[in-house]
């Protein structure tokens, strides 16, 4: 990445250079593997002449990534075949984003990409360079909680608490979206995230109630 | 690992006895803290991400490992080899039945056990070797190149087949497990008492936990300890098993379970990958994190049998009910893991009725044994009780609310002696929560809304339950640290699953010591520095523990009060301390005022540091029976061409005693009901019944569970709080379980009150409803037909 600023980076066709290091056709046919991941999350890094002729990296490479998490890079290296979620918990040792599936079904894995809720177990780590990436830990003031998360703790917006980061996750990147969402949004936007306790009615009072502090917060005094 | 240890060094030889568990202190009066809205007390770090789950667990060196199973559910392994697996890059351990220290046997109950690893697969997902790696994706590739030889079987998954004659054994013998049946007073008489009478067949299929944290643990070893971090309701059940199979002393086992991601039931006890994870360990010389994929957690840790139920009622035209017959069959699976267990309870002890006959049949089947889930045999016994009330209360054309009120029991009918309750909320749940759910107007409006002509149906329903258990009891010991500044450290063994075990604790700690919940540190599930718990299930974790809380906490102010008697110059002997109370930050004497010590400033508090107070749970009231109670009542909305069903809102009554935490208690209400949701509407394994035997649908896009869309927003929690004191001091029954227990009925008789269509089989979803609705028009259509066929050769004739 040379100088934008990642948060408002568009990945533009054709020139974009996240992309540098693999192509998605190229990583499919040699790796025969990850092929829902690649294609669920492809839109995040549509495949493009200029992405073809990059550099080729073979199954069993490791490749030299840099990532961007929480506003402070990590480069390491990583197995093409590893996803973002792998790296981020087991890697960079960020527990706070959750495994579930590994199948992109229930949203335990949720972080943010360029603002966007994605699932991390479906993005590989070597697609997400170059993008700024946030998990729960992210959404922290220092040990403070973010006005999401204290809103899910004064709600009781959880039971066990494992859905509960991916929860958190994904209501900051809707909210970030469109900070004032009907109900009709806030269900539908949280749809993506299964809580098998059942909390979905604290959840959804949660983030309306997140809304609100988010938007007293951003009017400076309050 | 190697031959069983000796643990005594001597024989005979007494032990100083344990002290005696203390006298029952009086029921709390008014409460200052306890019933409020409370937010949890580990809620920061629920929300914040910094709450280690066992899956976040990572120490130095740590190692991956995976589990290979058995694609096939019938099968006899001929030979396995990881040879190759072993040698792979970054593999570390692999073991099979041939390894060293990998013959161990797994008891499935007291008297059926198999091998860890057994060459007989009866069922898909049957473990057959494990391997151990530097990273997962390595230790996934070596479990694929492990070469293993089947010897496939014929297969029967589906009970219902299984129980004809030349169905494929499951075991050599017959796949009826056994029949258990009960009977009281004399069903015939009661049918020809009746004034009328119903029967019906129903099924609910399986159900599957899929807990949001998958299930497994960490496993590490110091030498001969063994320590495991495992995700799970119970750590001393957990290892009690892992002593059992390992063979170690009890000691030498420390299981962790701080934090868990949901079980459900099926984490209530250790479970196979729990000891391949200590074997992995101990094979690699290395901490090994061994978690399942969710595909295997659907196959082989646990679901809710399916049900097939035939249920024949009668009942007077006043709605007395003169007789209940239930007959019927379910699965636990390829090995005995209660399949039928307690589905006939509420036909026997829900409503009153003097001839009641139970029988249900066990059956093996192909498929993953069963574990406890959520309430277990009681949504599915509901579900078909709850429609039958309905359909009787139709029959005799009185509301669904007045049959129910009219058979309300006053004693336990099921249990030997009939006993009765010590409190019985039921009739408060039917007649509260219909009045605050509006259900007269309800079901009047949806009446006046379906007689329009429209698609969109609208129906009220409802459905009453009890939950077997529910009253706790011992054994439990927490220990309460009172320092010197006032502040609190609580230990107690048992894990909080996400029901607020620990904030309902603290706020015990709280009314009882008159200390902020803030200053309260909780240490809790871990048997090498916590005391002994059972596991949380059963919705008795709260009537078993806060009990004992309380007891420690008044163990501790007991000793305060001693110290501060000495301090004021009183006569401790000669019991003055009773004159002596807390209040605030001193201790007072009640008969003079002016004598008071601040509780900083009690000199052998401060000397020693701390005071240490021991509670034990003391026994259960004797001749009666503590249970929980509710009543559901639901509005669906039914979009009769498209067979979609719409949850409008629903309402939970309940009756478990004391509400300890307000925000804790709406939470399983409402998740509970989710839950019901789930079960009623949109889940169901499929399994592959002609070709493989294979379950087609182990995911979550498969297997859908309820989503934030499937659920009505608008949920109500009305708590019906007697305060039963004579079933503990604090006077909380539990709660976790009825909340899901009539859920799925009282969906179905609303769907029904919209439709007019009767939904014996679950789920109810658009692809059930669309059918029923085409068979339903065929059906008229063809009785039109012939109707107006008759007509015609009447008239020709
Ligand atoms: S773990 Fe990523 S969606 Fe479930
Ligand atoms: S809080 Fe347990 S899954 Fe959502």
């Amino acid at each position: 990445m040379k100088s934008k600023d990642p948060a408002k980076h568009t990945h533009a066709r054709g020139s974009c250079e996240c992309r540098k290091g693999i192509t998605r056709r190229g990583f499919m046919t040699r790796l025969g593997v990850g092929a829902a991941g690649v294609a669920a999350s492809g839109a995040l890094f549509p495949q493009t002449a200029a992405a073809k002729e990059m550099e080729m990296i073979k199954a069993g490479d490791m490749a030299k990534i840099t990532l961007r998490v929480n506003g402070r890079e990590h480069t390491l290296l990583a197995e093409p075949r590893w996803t973002l979620l792998y790296v981020i918990r087991e890697k960079l040792g960020l527990t706070g984003s959750k495994i579930g599936c590994e199948r992109g079904e229930c949203g335990a894995c949720t972080v943010l990409i360029d603002n966007i809720p994605r699932y991390a177990c479906m993005t590989l780590a070597v697609e997400a360079r170059g993008a700024e990436i946030t998990t729960v830990e992210g959404l922290m003031e220092g040990e403070d909680l973010g006005p999401v998360q204290q809103a899910f703790l004064e709600e009781d917006a959880f039971q066990c608490g494992y859905c509960t980061p991916g929860q958190v996750v994904a209501a900051e990147g809707h909210l970030r979206a469109d900070p004032d969402p009907t109900d009709d949004e806030v269900l539908r936007g949280m749809s993506g995230n299964l809580c098998r306790c059942g909390a979905y009615p604290h959840i959804f009072k949660a983030v309306r109630s997140a809304a609100e502090k988010r938007r007293r917060g951003k009017g400076g005094e309050g | 690992m190697k031959k069983e240890q000796e643990i005594y060094y001597t024989k005979d030889v007494p032990v100083p006895e344990t002290p005696e568990p203390g006298t029952e202190p009086e029921p709390w009066g008014k409460t200052r803290i306890i019933g409020e809205r409370v937010p949890r007390v580990d809620g920061y770090e629920r929300v914040s991400g910094s709450a280690v789950y066992p899956s976040d667990v990572m120490l130095p060196g740590m190692i991956h490992g995976a589990i290979l199973r058995s694609p096939y559910p019938h099968a006899v392994v001929k030979s396995v080899n990881i040879e190759k697996a072993r040698n792979m890059p970054g593999v570390r351990a692999a073991i099979s039945m041939d390894s060293p220290g990998a013959d161990l046997q797994w008891p499935y109950n007291k008297e059926v056990s198999t091998k860890l690893f057994d060459p007989r697969c009866l069922f898909e997902g049957e473990t057959i070797a494990a391997v151990a790696a530097e990273t997962p994706y390595q230790a996934m590739d070596a479990i694929k190149a492990i070469k293993v030889e089947y010897d496939v079987k014929p297969f029967v998954v589906d009970e219902r087949k299984a129980l004809k004659s030349g169905s494929v054994e499951v075991h050599e013998g017959g796949n009826r497990l056994k029949t258990a049946t009960h009977e009281r007073g004399d069903v015939e008489k009661g049918f020809a008492e009746a004034d009328e009478v119903v029967e019906k067949t129903f099924r609910t299929e399986c159900e599957i936990q899929t807990p949001l944290e998958l299930h497994g643990c960490v496993a590490n070893w110091d030498g001969d300890r063994l320590t495991v971090w495992e995700s799970t309701q119970g750590v001393y059940s957990v290892q009690s098993k892992v002593a059992q199979v390992l063979k170690m002393p009890l000691s030498k086992v420390r299981i962790i379970g701080h934090y868990m991601g949901g079980g459900f039931g099926s984490k209530l006890n250790a479970s196979k990958y729990t000891i391949i994870g200590a074997l992995l360990a101990k094979a690699s010389a290395k901490p090994v994190k061994m978690f399942l994929t969710r595909e295997d957690a659907y196959i082989a840790v646990g679901n809710r049998p399916p049900s097939n139920m035939t249920v024949k009622m009668g009942v007077k035209k006043d709605g007395t009910l003169t007789a209940i017959q239930l007959k019927g069959n379910a699965t636990g699976g390829a090995y005995p893991a209660g399949g039928t267990a307690l589905i006939d309870w509420l036909f026997r002890d829900l409503y009153t009725c003097e001839n009641v006959r139970t029988e249900m049949t066990d059956v093996y089947i192909n498929a993953g044994p069963a574990r406890p889930f959520r309430a277990p045999g009681h949504p599915q016994g509901s579900w078909a009780l709850e429609q039958m009330m309905d359909m009787l209360a139709q029959k005799i054309n009185i509301d669904p609310v007045q049959i129910r009120l009219k058979n309300i029991p006053k004693v336990s009918q099921a249990r030997e002696g009939n006993p009765p309750y010590t409190s019985t909320g039921l009739e408060e749940c039917l007649r509260k929560g219909a009045e605050t759910f509006g259900w007269d107007r309800a079901r009047k409006e949806a009446e006046a809304n379906n007689k329009k002509d429209g698609h969109i149906k609208r129906g009220v329903g409802m459905g009453g339950c009890v939950w077997i258990v529910g009253g706790g009891g011992p054994p439990s010991t927490v220990v309460v640290k009172y320092f010197s500044d006032g502040s609190v450290n609580l230990n107690m063994g048992a894990s909080d699953i996400g029901t607020g075990t620990k904030t309902v604790m603290a706020l015990v700690v709280a009314e009882e010591l008159g200390v902020k919940p803030s200053v309260i540190q909780i240490e809790n599930a871990d048997t090498g520095t916590t005391q002994y718990a059972t596991p949380s299930g059963g919705s008795k974790t709260v009537p078993t523990e806060a009990p004992t809380v309380r007891n420690a906490c008044i163990d501790a102010k007991q000793q305060i009060l001693k110290m501060a008697a000495e301090d004021l110059g009183l006569d401790v002997e000669d019991r003055d301390a009773e004159d002596l109370r807390f209040e605030g930050e001193k201790v007072v004497s009640k008969s003079d005022p002016s004598k008071s010590v601040k509780i900083k400033e009690i000199k052998k508090l401060n000397k020693r540091g701390l005071v240490m107070g021991i509670g034990y749970r003391g026994p259960n009231p004797e001749n009666k029976t503590v249970n929980p109670f509710a009543a559901q009542f639901c509005e669906v909305e039914v979009n009769t061409r498209t067979g979609e069903v719409k949850v409008l809102r629903f309402l939970g009554a309940h009756d478990s005693g004391r509400v300890m935490d307000r925000l804790t208690y709406d939470n399983q209400v409402f998740g509970g009901i989710t839950m019901g949701i789930g079960f009623g509407m949109t889940e169901w394994r499929v399994l592959d019944d002609g070709q493989t035997g294979k379950m087609l649908n182990k995911n979550w896009h498969d297997y859908k569970l309820p989503t934030a869309l499937d659920v009505p927003m608008d949920m109500t929690c009305v708590p019906i709080e007697l305060h039963d004191h004579e079933a503990n001091n604090t006077g909380a029954k539990g709660l976790g379980e009825p909340v899901t227990i009539p859920t799925a009925g009282a969906i179905a008789n609303a769907v029904n009150h919209a439709t007019g269509l009767r939904f014996t089989d679950t789920p109810i979803n658009p692809i059930f409803v669309s059918r029923m609705q085409d068979k339903t028009r065929a059906a008229e259509k063809a009785g039109k037909e012939a109707l107006s066929k008759e007509a015609r050769n009447k008239e020709e004739g």
